[in-house]
């Protein structure tokens, strides 16, 4: 269908504040592609100068080899759901879907043809003759899709689509989301700030951070090689633990020595908290770091626990399966062996 | 809903609903009443002798020739004058919209003229379309368009149309810039990725959404062209020439109070009544009806 190539794009609003700073990204066919990032870091006005609904100050977007930062949205041929959904409300659910195709001046005929075909897989057929107003969040959701799915475009863009759902919800769409993509082999790029949705949907995760991309790669790789102490604590849930290191990285914060082979210039260690364990007093595999740990919060979820802890001279999280046996005010050996840490120079970028 | 509110007391629901009864009592039903008594009787201008000669004044007043034209003069003023201000207003406010730089300071120079009294907006037409002294006149001479309001009906109604829209431009502005920004932008945003251009997006997206406020104002706007423009009136044109730009408010106060036939006047005041209440019925039970609320 479609590529979609992001060069060195920026956006400078008129008062000279720069939302985003010059991003290129690379979107190959059929790909979706999640742009994750906190609030205010440039993800939603990339989405928005993609589908032409922001100028784009500098820089190239090009969609299926065609440079398109002159041309309107109407031509670019895209599909946007919205994080509202953006139905229109004096309209009848039929003609909500219809609307972008009557437009285009397709026949009659085949507008009802792929209205209902549309409306059949996404369960919406019983649906046609309400309007907006008297649908659940949900259904508008599924509508939104569908006014995006029947026009066939070649790239779908998602603008928080389920950030008005409830949680439960959520779950459900995201997994629909995912397996309409798959079949349809539409280009996608969805913005989002949950993290869990990034990281179950990507094909391609970016994560981005003050208007610039922090990491670009599959969701997994991301999640075991973080580029940037950024990335680190904002992929993964609870992020991972970060302890700054003191003198060459011979030591921790509150002084006591790692014991550990430290790369140079590297300033922070880094271990995820279902890397680390909780130790008895014997053997640790060699290379591992080892921290005398104070327990001050537990928190149980049911199939695991996670430990809050005091530890070299900041705090971390560990991981442990099951009910947790520790009590606040205990005192453990937390153990992360050594293919399990993460090591960041002064910079904040992985070494 | 909120739950009912029931008083232990019978008597202090009514005494605290008795101040509105008694200003609407007082102020509404007795001086409608007043009209309604007064349109049966038959009175010396002097108010020394009446006679009660029950529908009379209504046979006499609806077989005059000069009341069947006071009532067209009316409609077409105030269909004019409701689509020209309502007209105009809607296009002002979606330029408006476009506007990038200093929109505030934009709008609020456009409510401005709603601060004019009615009389002297008409005095300011009056002048400028003076056929021997106006400056507009005088241009449109010069375009080779014969102008004469003073002795032509058509012009005169055309003065009037212009003077009473001009002051009811920036009331209706002022809503339709409200309604305009009552529409989320994503709407707008949706429908330009659905391919509509400028022109669709405004008819099938913008217009109806804005039904609404249109509505609102349709009853507001044709209200003030039916009974607010007797000054406008009374300056500009004073229901002349001959009887072109009479309506039915102007020749009540004509018949009433210039040439004293004071049951005539009553009898004009309560049919005009009865086409305002019919008109408001009609405007809520049928327009609203194509209305889409949210």
């Amino acid at each position: 269908m479609a590529t979609v190539d992001l060069k060195d794009v920026k956006k400078v609003y008129a008062g000279g504040v720069e939302a985003v700073k010059g991003v290129s990204i690379a979107i190959p066919d059929k790909a979706l592609c999640v742009l994750v990032g906190p609030s205010g870091c440039g993800k939603s006005t990339l989405l928005r100068m993609i589908a032409g609904l922001e100028a784009i100050s500098s820089g190239t977007c090009s969609i299926d080899g065609r440079k398109v930062n002159e041309i309107g949205p109407t031509e670019r041929d895209i599909a946007m759901v919205f994080q509202n959904y953006a139905l229109y409300p004096h309209m009848k659910v039929y003609d909500n879907m219809a609307y972008g195709l009557r437009n285009r001046g397709t026949p009659k005929d085949e507008i009802d043809r792929r209205v209902k075909e549309v409306a059949e897989t996404l369960e919406l057929s019983h649906l046609l003759d309400r309007r907006p107003r008297e649908l659940s969040g949900g259904q508008r959701q599924r509508v939104a899709m569908g006014r995006a799915i029947v026009r066939s475009p070649k790239v779908f863009l998602f603008d928080e689509p389920l950030s008005n759902l409830d949680a439960k919800l959520r779950g459900q769409m995201r997994v629909e989301i995912k397996n309409l993509q798959r079949s349809l082999g539409v280009t996608s790029v969805y913005v989002t700030h949950d993290q869990l949705e990034a990281m179950t949907l990507a094909d391609m995760l970016v994560v981005m951070n003050a208007g610039l991309v922090e990491q670009i790669g599959a969701p997994l790789d991301v999640y075991e090689k973080p580029a940037s102490t950024f990335v680190a604590s904002f992929i993964g849930a609870p992020p991972m633990n970060l302890l700054p290191l003191i003198g060459d990285g011979t030591s921790f914060a509150d002084g006591s020595a790692t014991g550990l082979a430290t790369p140079a210039k590297a300033v922070t260690i880094g271990f995820r908290p279902e890397d680390a364990d909780v130790a008895a007093n014997g053997e640790v595999p060699a290379g591992s770091v080892t921290l005398p740990a104070t327990v001050q919060a537990v928190e149980p979820v049911g199939a695991e626990s996670f430990l809050h802890c005091a530890a070299a001279g900041g705090s971390i999280v560990v991981r442990v399966a099951g009910r947790a046996t520790a009590q606040p005010g205990d005192n453990l050996r937390v153990v992360a062996t050594a293919e399990s840490l993460h090591w960041f120079d002064q910079a904040g970028k992985r070494i | 809903m909120t739950p009912r509110v029931v008083f232990p007391n019978k008597v202090l629901p009514y005494l605290l609903v008795a101040p509105q009864l008694a200003i609407t009592l007082i102020f509404f039903y007795w001086p409608a009443g007043q009209a309604l008594y007064q349109s049966m009787l038959k009175e010396d201008p002097f108010g020394l002798k009446s006679k009660f000669v029950w529908f009379d004044n209504f046979a006499k007043v609806l077989s005059q020739p000069a009341y069947v034209n006071s009532i067209k003069v009316t409609v077409v003023f105030s269909v004019a004058t409701a689509a020209v201000a309502m007209g105009v207003a809607l296009l002002l406010a979606v330029m408006a919209e476009k506007v990038v730089r200093s929109k505030g300071f934009y709008r609020t120079l456009m409510i401005w003229p709603y601060a004019v009294a009615p009389a002297i907006a008409g005095m300011l037409f009056l002048f400028m379309f003076n056929p021997s002294i106006g400056s507009v006149a005088v241009l449109l001479r010069r375009l080779g368009l014969h102008w004469d309001p003073v002795l032509d009906g058509t012009d005169a109604m055309i003065l009037l149309v212009v003077a009473a829209s001009w002051k009811q431009i920036s009331y209706n502005f002022l809503f339709f810039v409200a309604g305009l920004q009552a529409i989320p932008k994503s709407l707008i945003e949706a429908a330009a990725i659905d391919g509509a251009g400028e022109t669709k997006r405004f008819w099938t997206i913008v217009f109806p959404l804005l039904a609404p406020t249109t509505f609102f104002l349709l009853v507001i706007n044709t209200t003030y062209a039916f009974f607010d423009t007797f000054g406008i009136v009374h300056a500009v044109t004073g229901g002349g020439p001959g009887k072109a730009t009479e309506t039915l408010v102007y020749k009540v106060y004509n018949d009433g109070f210039v040439n004293l036939l004071l049951g005539s006047s009553a009898a004009q005041s309560v049919i005009l009544m009865v086409i305002v209440i019919a008109l408001t019925a009609i405007q809520f039970r049928y327009v609203e009806r194509k209305v889409h609320y949210g």
